[in-house]
């Protein structure tokens, strides 16, 4: 991935050729690097066709759902009535994700480039980059290559604003985000109606994460066919996946794989392994609201949409957490409870009662005063969280106690029969 | 909304509703209420407390039936095991924060949480006693409302009736997760003319009337369906007593009128109702005092009176009056070919619109029956006729009892109250209700059945809430008698025993209120025809 490891000879570096070239975030030295041309192509090509390009490239969608990209932006009315809005989901907050974060500090020209096209695909005129507030350096990049770029007159008649966040986990929702452009409290919205018919300020609005769009100039620059040429697997994931691995491996960071390079490779071969002494124990594949695998899934799972799912899990946004054999699950299900509960917008009750209540169930089996009962408290409470609200935040919350019980139980029973010592204080 | 009807089943009911219907709303047409919080048909949708989830056919996941659009052939159910079981999931997780405090809070009986947790929550909680509950302290958000917190479910109906149809967004939610709360805008009271309706809105005891605070509780409240006599604009309200006195007001629904709503000026009109300084008998002078008496005197020195008065007379009268005591009033002298004038004057204050709602307002004319008076004959020009009462061989005063005006003729006074203060005081020695020669007492709008017509020439009914006091009666009994003592030999001396025979007889000689009846009028009223001119 080129920062702060050199590429691993087995990564497939698209998307992170340029991470740790200092000259490549300047307006020059990404022209200088062939940056630029493609859009100025695109420009000047029928939207629809671009449209065409990248539903034949088989993009999929990089911040969590997976969903087609060019479909996506097919959705948004040809015959164009109202402005049209693009969002760029740069808020990247789903804890062990930090893929984007690095997209927009080395190469943010990449990004912009890749949301002019898309803007000229959808025909909007008018693009918010959404940036998570605690973003300060990829801000500040973001910022500079803009004004750059601006000074160069690069994108047409389409603008672009950058939107910093405040915070908030749930900003990264795509309705959330849309509230929180538009400066109400940000909380996801019901759909229907969809972004393409009523999104940001009402107006048909699409919204790609930063992976995703980065993605795009590449993708017209060497061809659909090219991009869809990258597969190593199932031939509905294409491309290229950056993964944020994290944990108890030697080498954590940003690694560039073609979709569909198997898990344990990359944590063994590109990550070094696990540290000296220790063994794999569990592996969160896709961001922190997918559920664990075990180390057998983990070492069997293929790293694109259909392979973690085959596991029982999701790729996700791509940020792979791993533990090892020295881990607490209990405790890292509760860190993970606790976050949900601390981020909930609050509106839909399941999640608004259910994460706080999930969070104290196991707080209190950490602290040693935990039933058997809580076990099964704790599942059915997370299957009145699941599929039953606003967003999937709730779902979030419930994936790692479920899976998390199901796979580890051991631990849980442990600290409830006392065979471990508390480690919390209820 | 389109006038293509959709066809589903709710429950194996089938019904047929218009295109763009909502499943929670097909669902009351099929005779099904999904319970439901967040939900209100006054106020925009929010899809936020997930306890209206349903099954529905060919659906993955389950749906919420508020913010679900009915479409052809759908199979709705809301009785599955899955929707069940998801709803009661939603109780249990609604109550972990909540006291339960019912035996203190004033919902209690009238509250959405503790209905539908009877009907499908859990007997019991799994919530450990050991965790805290949330806790936040009682505020005081405005003139009339307090807020308990620790009540709250967040529908977020009050944040939505503030932003959405009063348009003045004080409240918020505030915090995240289960620390949230409604939180109110730190240099803003939640003192809208409107603002009232949010305790109405709560589904639970979160938002409380201090007004109504620990007054009753719900299952001791009678209910009686009632026009708000605070303004033209003729809100439909009920009215709650307890034991005959008249507690609170809140607004019963008429999407023609008020919607869902009433103003706080209407929904405060109500002490007088429970005045205890009424006329409870008629009276009748003799020498140079009034004496209490029976009806059959009082009626028939009133008669004497009118027989005697060449049928000239003049009606001042209340525009809080019924039209049918309007009438019969009018007709003491109409109908037996006299010559007289009637009037009426207005209270006039502030006019308060709910922004949201189109022709809806808290009206300047403080008066619930002016349009009725002005169909039946009676003028504005009040002054006037004060000026010609002075002349008058008879000056009946309805229920205006400051300002009776002068008559050197006789006085007939018909109302609820004597004015405060001795004889001379108020008319200077030669007017004021008591020095009428005869002295009816009658029953107030919250004791007698009756109707409005509204600004908009809506006429509608009015029933009885409370017992009368004493012997008082309606008005239009009073009037009605009199008529039939009186006599014209056309008839119309028949008695008149109920107000909706009252009201028949106004119906059968008014064009206004032609082929109108109670049953037509129902709980909802009907226009008065719109094609007779308002009398000059």
């Amino acid at each position: 991935m080129g920062y702060p490891h050199k590429p691993h000879p087995r990564e497939t570096v698209v998307l992170s050729r340029h991470f740790g070239e200092a000259d490549a975030r300047t307006y020059k030295g990404w022209v200088k690097r062939g940056g630029y041309e493609v859009l100025a192509q695109a420009l000047a090509m029928e939207p629809g066709r671009v449209t065409d390009i990248v539903k034949e490239s088989g993009l999929r969608g990089r911040g969590g759902a997976g969903f087609p990209t060019g479909l996506k932006w097919s959705f948004m009315p040809k015959e164009k009535n109202k402005p049209h809005f693009l969002c760029v989901n740069a808020d990247e907050s789903e804890p062990g994700t930090f893929k984007d974060r690095e997209i927009m500090r080395w190469t943010p020209h990449a990004l912009l480039e890749g949301s002019a096209i898309a803007a000229h695909a959808i025909q909007a005129e008018v693009v918010y980059v959404y940036i998570r507030g605690e973003f300060t350096e990829p801000w500040d990049f973001m910022a500079r290559a803009l004004a750059e770029a601006n000074d160069a007159r690069v994108f047409g008649a389409i603008k672009i604003y950058l939107h910093r966040g405040a915070g908030a986990y749930i900003c990264g929702e795509e309705t959330a985000l849309m509230n929180s452009i538009e400066g109400k409290r940000g909380n996801p919205r019901i759909k229907p109606p969809f972004p393409a018919a009523a999104g940001v300020f009402g107006m048909p609005t699409t919204i790609n994460n930063v992976e995703t769009l980065a993605a795009v100039p590449q993708i017209l620059k060497h061809g659909a066919a090219w991009y869809k040429g990258l597969s190593l697997s199932s031939p509905k994931s294409t491309g290229t996946k950056l993964f944020s691995v994290c944990g108890h491996v030697q080498k954590p960071g940003n690694y560039e794989v073609t979709m569909g390079f198997p898990l344990k490779d990359l944590l063994y071969d590109l990550c070094g392994g696990m540290r000296p002494g220790r063994t794999l124990k569990a592996c969160i594949p896709g961001g922190s609201s997918v559920p664990i695998l075990n180390r057998e899934e983990t070492e069997s799972c293929l790293l694109d949409y259909e392979g973690v799912v085959d596991k029982g899990s999701m790729l996700g946004s791509g940020g792979v957490i791993v533990f090892d054999d020295s881990t607490d699950m209990v405790y890292q299900i509760m860190r993970l409870a606790r976050f949900y509960a601390h981020e909930s917008c609050a509106q839909c009750t399941q999640c608004r009662e259910g994460t706080a209540w999930t969070t104290k169930i196991l707080e209190r089996i950490l602290s040693g005063r935990g039933t058997t009962a809580d076990l099964d408290l704790l599942l059915d409470l997370s299957e009145n969280m699941t599929g039953k609200t606003i967003c999937v935040l709730s779902d979030s919350c419930a994936a790692p106690v479920v899976s998390g019980i199901k796979k580890f139980k051991s631990e849980f029973e442990d600290y409830i029969a006392g065979r471990r010592k508390p480690v919390m204080v209820a | 909304m389109s006038t293509e009807l959709i066809n589903l089943t709710v429950d194996d009911v089938p019904v047929s509703v218009p295109k763009g219907t909502l499943v929670i709303e097909a669902a009351k047409q099929a005779g099904v209420l999904v319970p439901h919080y967040c939900y209100h048909p006054g106020l925009p949708v929010a899809g936020v407390c997930r306890m209206c989830l349903v099954e529905i056919e060919k659906q993955p996941k389950l749906a919420i039936a508020c913010a679900t659009q009915v479409a052809e052939g759908m199979v709705v159910k809301t009785q599955s095991s899955a929707a069940k079981s998801a709803r009661t999931g939603v109780l249990e997780f609604l109550l972990i924060n909540h006291p339960l405090d019912c035996p203190i809070c004033d919902q209690a009986g009238e509250c959405e949480l503790q209905d539908f947790t009877f009907q499908e929550g859990r007997p019991a909680t799994r919530y450990s006693p050991v965790y805290a509950k949330r806790f936040n302290p009682v505020e005081d958000f405005g003139p009339d409302v307090l807020y308990v917190p620790n009540r709250c479910i967040l529908c977020t109906r009050c944040v939505r009736f503030m932003e959405d149809v009063a348009k003045e967004p004080v409240l918020n939610v505030s915090e995240r997760g289960d620390r949230a709360f409604i939180g109110i805008h730190p240099e803003a009271r939640l003192d809208h003319p409107w603002a009232g309706n949010v305790v109405d809105l709560c589904p639970v005891g979160s938002l409380l009337s201090k007004d109504f605070l620990h007054k009753a509780r719900a299952w001791e409240l009678d209910k009686s369906a009632s026009i708000c006599t605070g303004c033209s604009q003729g809100c439909n309200i009920t009215l709650d007593t307890r034991e005959g006195v008249v507690v609170r007001v809140r607004p019963r629904p008429n999407l023609e009128v008020n919607r869902y709503f009433i103003c706080d000026h209407g929904r405060m009109s109500y002490r007088w109702m429970n005045r205890g300084d009424r006329i409870e008998a008629p009276l009748v002078r003799r020498g140079g005092e009034l004496h209490a008496t029976d009806w059959d005197e009082a009626l028939e020195a009133a008669a004497t009176l009118l027989r005697g008065a060449a049928r000239r007379g003049v009606v001042l009268a209340s525009p809080r009056a019924s039209t049918e005591a309007l009438f019969f009033a009018r007709e003491l002298f109409r109908a037996r070919g006299g010559d007289w004038r009637g009037a009426f004057q207005v209270v006039m204050g502030e006019e308060a619109a709910l922004a949201a709602v189109p022709n809806l307002a808290l009206r300047a004319e403080r008066a619930p029956n002016a349009r009725g008076a002005e169909l039946l004959g009676y003028g504005r020009d009040y002054a006037a006729a004060v000026a010609a009462a002075e002349t008058a061989a008879v000056l009946l005063v309805l229920d205006e009892p400051e300002i009776a005006g002068r008559t050197q003729g006789a006085l007939i006074y018909a109302g609820t109250v004597l004015p405060a203060g001795g004889r001379g005081e108020a008319g200077g020695g030669g007017g004021g209700a008591r020095d009428a020669q005869v002295v009816f007492p009658i029953a107030s709008v919250a004791e007698e059945e009756g109707t409005f017509v509204n600004r908009d020439g809506r006429v509608q009914r009015y029933f009885q809430a409370k017992p009368t006091p004493g012997m008082a009666r309606p008005a239009w009994w009073v009037f009605s008698e009199l008529l039939a003592i009186l006599g014209n030999g056309d008839g119309t001396e028949a008695r008149v025993a109920t107000a909706a025979a009252a009201f028949d007889r106004l119906a059968s000689s008014v064009d206004a209120f032609r082929g109108l009846s109670y049953t037509h009028l129902g709980l909802a009223g009907v226009p008065a025809s719109s094609t007779v001119p308002v009398p000059a």
